[in-house]
């Protein structure tokens, strides 16, 4: 009877899941498909809880420590997540797809540790004891979820600007070999004799502790979106390695479905960059030849726009376009953004913002900020549509944003970035830059549209600049 | 190979759920907007918290003089918690902004 409700709660659970990413992927319906799916979550973990029962028919014991892990847990993860800023979240969910990376690891270690002690007596060889599916899934689960969690930290670290990132010649080489090494020693631990075993698989997983850190140590902060979401569905893998262990269905195919759902978000997110997967993990970003391309025509000279001026020209313009950037972000400045953007709408000014799919540190990054300055949906046009209004535009006013706006990914094949579509702000009949200063933006490269005679300048950090520009227009 | 063919026999059951969800999980966000795409992923690595329950089975399983094993999977279920209830809180906080302005 137990166990038959236990079923049915995993079945409810793995529907809601389903449900949930379906509603996630649309916006009226996505707050409620975030909520099922947490519902549906609790239900599996309370049934697991209370009426999960071993193959000799026992309950579960020890509830003094799970029910303390998970009170901590939730206390700590509702704090973390409450008090976070907006601009901070790539991090945090970075930060919390580690983990469950960890998470995935530690089950494997203790599973494997479980099965050594029972078997350390029986056999010789560990290979004669346990079966190798069973040690296949206890190394994956190993394996992948440490991979995970130490590439998550990397990528939270490179986020919030604590590591740099660090390349060196060959490296990808040596990151395949070791991976191979990786595997070999997983291979060794299973047909190791059985009183070393344990320390094989310590090494297994400290080594792919390390190779996560290698692996996402080269990628350029740039695209660090992409490796979160690669890691994201690595965890989904992890979890999935879970369910086999215990041949637990709701594990499976809750790790499974965010294994395949990561995956195509990781590559539509790099279809969005117009590269493939492979070039964003082996060509990292800002190397040898982006350096080159950028010296070699930077002499350009850029102009300088006044406050005044700037002011000027946005409240006599007909139509405005504002480009959101990660500038914006750091600079917190999407309320005075939207104070100004009703200031220019009072005037009479048509104004619109231009959305760059990868514009920020996550796609969808610059409509999670403005939204929760209260601007309204139909004010943000996607790539497509504002490439094409761009032409019929005033003023362009870049906030903050750079490699998006770069025209070096239309014309020259040369930029690391050449291939990307870009918002094609040149267009318009006038752009104005705010930057906090003439270094390249994230990417490491040169932008051409900085020097061409239609844009001018406007020095600062974007929420002190945008304060400046609306005391100024409201003096106009 | 008979041995792989064995495991593909036992597991039978696991593998057409891996193949189905495969399949599942490329559909059912296919169709997403790029403006959804934070809290999609912010949602997805709150659903592959359900790794928590392995980190229960492990703890309730594991003996209570086995310390190695009670104080791994002690960790593993604070991890797993961080992960779900973090996961969920911060998807619901940035969808709570998408709907505001409706």
């Amino acid at each position: 009877m137990e166990l038959n409700i236990l079923t049915l709660a995993y079945i409810i659970g793995s529907v809601t899941f389903i449900l949930g990413l379906k509603m996630l992927s649309n916006p009226a319906t996505a707050r409620r498909g975030n909520l099922i799916a947490a519902g549906g979550m609790s239900i599996a973990i309370f049934a697991t809880i209370f009426l999960y029962q071993t193959e000799d028919g026992k309950g579960l014991h020890n509830y003094a420590w799970i029910f303390s892990g998970i009170i901590i847990g939730s206390i700590i993860g509702t704090l973390a997540a409450k008090k976070v800023k907006m601009t901070a979240m790539p991090e945090m969910v970075s930060m919390f797809n580690g983990m469950g990376g960890a998470c995935a690891a530690l089950i494997s270690a203790v599973e494997f540790d479980h099965v050594y002690r029972e078997f350390r007596l029986d056999a010789n060889i560990f290979s004669d004891a346990v079966s190798f599916g069973h040690y296949f899934t206890i190394s994956a689960g190993a394996i992948i979820g440490s991979v995970s969690f130490a590439g998550s930290m990397i990528a939270w670290g490179k986020l919030n600007g604590r590591i740099k990132d660090f390349t060196f010649k060959g490296q990808h080489i040596v990151n395949l070999l070791f991976f191979g090494f990786i595997l070999v020693v997983a291979g060794l631990t299973y047909w190791s004799n059985s009183s070393i075993t344990n320390i094989w698989f310590l090494i297994t997983m400290l080594s792919a502790l390390i190779y996560g850190i290698m692996f996402v140590l080269p990628i350029g902060g740039a695209d660090m979106p992409v490796v979160i979401s690669l890691l994201n569905s690595f965890t989904g893998v992890a979890a999935a390695c879970g369910g086999f262990l215990y041949n637990n269905k709701v594990m499976l195919t809750g790790g499974i479905l965010v294994g395949a759902a990561g995956t195509l978000l990781t590559i539509l997110m790099c279809k969005a960059m117009n590269r493939s997967l492979l070039n964003v993990l082996i060509g990292s970003f800002g190397a040898s030849n982006a350096a080159a391309a950028g010296t070699k025509k930077q002499a350009g000279n850029y102009k300088e726009i006044s406050v005044t001026d700037a002011a000027m020209l946005m409240s006599y313009a007909k139509k405005v376009f504002i480009v959101p950037g990660y500038g914006l972000a750091v600079a917190q400045a999407q309320h005075t953004c939207h104070e100004l953007e009703k200031l220019l709408e009072e005037k009479g000014v048509e104004i619109k913002y231009a959305i760059h799919p990868v514009a920020g540190r996550m796609p969808g990054h610059m409509n999670v900020l403005l939204a929760e300055a209260d601007v309204s949906y139909d004010k943000l046009m996607e790539m497509e549509n504002a490439n094409d209004e761009f032409k019929s535009t005033d003023v362009v006013l870049i906030l903050g944003a750079n490699d998006v706006v770069n025209p070096a990914a239309k014309n020259d094949p040369s930029s690391p970035i050449y291939g990307m579509p870009i918002l094609e702000v040149e267009q318009a009949k006038t752009v104005i830059v705010n930057k906090r200063s003439m270094k390249p933006g994230y990417a490491g490269i040169e932008n051409d549209l900085f020097y061409q005679p239609k844009t001018s300048m406007l020095f600062g950090d974007s929420k002190a600049a945008l304060q400046k520009l609306i005391a100024e227009i409201k003096a106009i | 190979m008979e041995n792989i063919l064995n495991i593909i026999t036992e597991n039978q059951q696991m593998i057409y759920i891996v193949i189905l969800m495969v399949f599942l999980g490329i559909e059912v966000i296919g169709r997403v907007p790029s403006v959804l795409h934070t809290p999609l992923m912010s949602g997805a690595n709150a659903i592959h918290g359900v790794v928590i329950i392995g980190a229960i089975i492990v703890m309730g399983k594991a003996s209570t003089d086995n310390y190695l094993a009670l104080v791994l999977g002690f960790l593993a279920v604070v991890l797993g918690t961080l992960n779900v209830v973090g996961g969920f809180v911060v998807t619901d906080r940035m969808l709570e902004m998408f709907k505001k302005k409706k």
